[in-house]
């Protein structure tokens, strides 16, 4: 790929045809296509796409006039941004203190044994991809554990298991 | 938007809800959802519906009624609400409308987690719906920006705020009105409004309840504070974790936007006024002032030294006012009412209330608004209900990473700025975590260390470097395999970090350590000496010690 020695005057085509882009570029256009609305773009993309790719991270670097190391940068820098895909379901595990004091670790440790992956990894099937958040802010229902998009509250060993255990059955 | 129409929708609001006799609230905010209960909801509606009940009776999806750990929670009008309610019990719910309240699911509102609150950010949460402007102006919503716009200048404004006595609420406790006139003072072609809704500490979930549940009062706050600096423009800085929040600060927006309590020439005045979302995306450096900033404007949040303060240079270069949430959602009733009577409640240097997220170990966890000089022990033990399972109280948690572990002897203070800070932890932005017997100290300390040293931006080394290093002898200490020498070093870290960080985040990460290591130090001394936990938490690891 050419790194922006290309046309810089030229406006930036997508990475491809896929119809998401327009989202990404009406958000660029709501910005005034202004470098101040990086983060903002990236949300869009990663909310369109799942994950910031090398393609992804170059059209809006261009596109908003900024330099690709400053977009990397940002996306490196930020926990919610992700550049690798996820699984087909997400398992989040809180490690905010109320979960911490009320068993969290135990049901970390359980699970990557159950998965057999470290947090921010994404199994060989990829079926699951294990994370773990800093609070999720439901403390009055720790330990908690989001599955895929379910706020689950007072989670057991036992319950997280028998729930992954159905994600992965075929 | 004159301040006629505003009193005709205030008006028609609270006759329309005056037609159907009965209402059933259910908290729909996050705690509660994701204990389902929006099918809670849904199935009252259903029945209502099955029933032909609606002209008699209204449900009513509301924001957090505090309890959180017993959602689902139900309330009838008659004062009485239900806990752990499921879709099942809605026409036993119904029923009771008429009839005596259903015992099996009651929860009693006459104790004193309910009774020994003082609610005024909270007042409208569980009260009214969140999602519809007309019910926030029916419950005096917007009442003080029309004030404000109609009878007083900016300076009466600030004077006002800053007769009320009002703190900062996300932590360091700054005079409000002291800030406020500042960025009044500063020039700049433009100014900016900031409202940090980014909470990171881990174990703080009051500004999300917040904003779930009254948005309008944060705008109102805003616009308020707009109105008195002279900005036109505002973003609220909010976590991409609370997409809930988020959606309905958006759907708040959009409201205030169509009733022209948002946008321009604002009642037919000449202020203009707009505001936006600018979403987080998971840094707790981004709390901090200046880092929030850089983000706003895109950037990797990583703070600047200070001066020049946000005040004077702040967003885009421009006067910026950054208040939290819990701040601005301070106004409106500061407006209403005047700023004595906010400066009535609480002690003789922290006025007002405030919201403390209660969890961990303790029968009640939730939301919780106290006036100030409370003390922690009424807190923990009567508004908490004490440690559940007939365990032993250890230590409480305020804070988060910033703060400390305050031990049983401290109990009796007053909570108030000062005291905390007396005491070894800081007010911080209201998280409150109750440890019993079960929890060993150092562990706790490695905790929030680990959170630090993840979360430091690398800006500068003292953080970046310090926590690691701390983190690793902290590491050493869980694993039984350190010596006093590691004691002497550790000491010597938290003197640096604290004086030539370059921020908060790096001045306060030792707190959780210091505050351990002087009111816990025999359980350091077990640890080290002993090779022991007395808790039970650490085991000695065969391995090298893994940072």
């Amino acid at each position: 790929m050419a790194l922006g020695v290309a046309n810089v005057f030229a406006k930036p085509t997508p990475p491809n045809q896929d119809k998401r882009w327009r989202l990404v570029d009406a958000t660029m256009r709501r910005l005034g296509q202004h470098p101040r609305g990086l983060i903002e773009t990236l949300h869009t993309v990663q909310e369109a796409f799942g994950y910031l790719d090398k393609d992804a991270l170059l059209y809006v670097a261009t596109s908003l006039r900024v330099p690709l190391s400053r977009a990397y940068g940002v996306a490196t820098f930020y926990h919610f941004f992700t550049l690798k895909p996820a699984g087909e379901h997400t398992c989040v595990v809180c490690m905010g203190t109320a979960c911490y004091i009320k068993g969290a670790p135990q049901l970390l440790e359980s699970v990557q044994q159950n998965l057999g992956i470290a947090p921010g990894e994404t199994t060989p099937d990829g079926k699951v991809s294990l994370l773990t958040a800093r609070c999720l802010g439901s403390c009055g229902l720790a330990p908690a554990v989001v599955y895929d998009r379910d706020v689950a509250g007072k989670v057991s060993t036992q319950n997280m298991r028998e729930r992954l255990a159905q994600w992965r059955t075929p | 938007m004159t301040p006629e129409e505003l009193e005709q929708i205030s008006e028609s609001e609270q006759e329309a809800q005056s037609r159907t006799p009965h209402r059933v609230n259910v908290c729909v905010a996050a705690g509660c959802l994701s204990c389902q209960s929006q099918s809670v909801k849904d199935a009252l509606d259903k029945e209502i519906t099955r029933r032909g009940w609606e002209g008699k009776c209204q449900t009513k999806g509301v924001g957090c009624m505090g309890l959180c750990a017993e959602g689902p929670l139900v309330s009838t009008d008659a004062n009485t609400m239900y806990k752990h309610v499921g879709a099942a019990d809605a026409p036993e719910i119904l029923d009771s409308i008429d009839g005596p309240p259903l015992e099996r699911l009651i929860c009693p509102t006459d104790i004193p987690f309910f009774t020994r609150q003082n609610k005024i950010v909270l007042e409208n949460s569980g009260i009214i719906d969140a999602e519809r402007i007309e019910d926030y102006i029916g419950s005096r919503g917007y009442g003080s920006l029309i004030k404000v716009l109609t009878e007083m200048t900016p300076a009466e404004v600030i004077q006002e705020v800053t007769k009320s006595g009002l703190r900062g609420r996300g932590g360091a406790g700054y005079p409000t009105g002291l800030k406020w006139s500042t960025v009044a003072k500063a020039s700049g072609k433009v100014k900016y409004v900031v409202c940090n809704a980014d909470e990171g500490d881990p174990g703080a979930f009051m500004d999300r309840s917040v904003l779930e549940s009254d948005p309008h009062r944060v705008l109102e706050g805003m616009l308020i504070g707009g109105y008195a600096v002279g900005a036109s423009e505002g973003f609220i800085y909010v976590r991409a974790e609370y997409p809930l929040a988020i959606k309905r600060l958006k759907t708040a927006i959009r409201q205030a936007e169509r009733l022209g309590l948002l946008g321009a020439n604002i009642c037919g005045t000449r202020f203009n006024f707009r505001i936006d979302l600018r979403l987080g995306a998971g840094a707790f450096v981004c709390g901090e002032e200046t880092a929030l900033i850089a983000s706003v404007e895109g950037k990797r949040g990583t703070p600047r030294p200070r001066p020049p303060y946000p005040a004077q240079e702040g967003l885009f270069g421009e006067p910026t006012l950054i208040n939290n949430v819990e701040t601005f959602a301070n106004i409106p009733p500061i407006i209403r009412n005047g700023g004595e009577w906010l400066a009535r409640i609480g002690t003789e240097k922290s006025k007002g209330t405030k919201v403390f997220a209660l969890a961990g170990r303790v029968q009640n966890t939730g939301l919780v608004e106290v006036s100030m000089g409370v003390t922690l022990r009424e807190i923990v033990f009567e508004i908490g209900g004490g440690i559940p399972d007939g365990k032993r109280f250890k230590a409480v948690q305020t804070g988060g990473p910033s703060g400390g572990c305050l031990p049983a002897d401290v109990l009796d203070m007053p909570v108030d700025y000062e005291s905390l800070t007396k005491a070894g932890s800081i007010m911080g932005s209201g998280g409150m975590i109750v440890m019993d017997e079960g929890s060993c100290m150092v562990d706790v300390a490695k905790y929030f260390m680990d959170f630090c040293m993840t979360e430091s931006c690398g800006k500068c080394v003292p953080c970046r470097v310090g926590t690691y290093q701390m983190n690793r002898l902290l590491g050493k200490i869980t694993s039984l395999s350190a010596d006093a020498t590691d004691i002497a070093m550790l000491n010597e870290l938290c003197d640096l970090l604290k004086n030539t960080s370059l921020c908060g985040l790096g001045q306060s990460a030792p707190n959780p350590v210091l505050s351990t290591m002087r009111s816990f130090a025999d359980e350091y001394k077990a640890h080290v000496e002993e090779g022991r936990c007395p808790a039970g938490v650490c085991k000695a690891s065969q391995r090298a010690v893994n940072p």
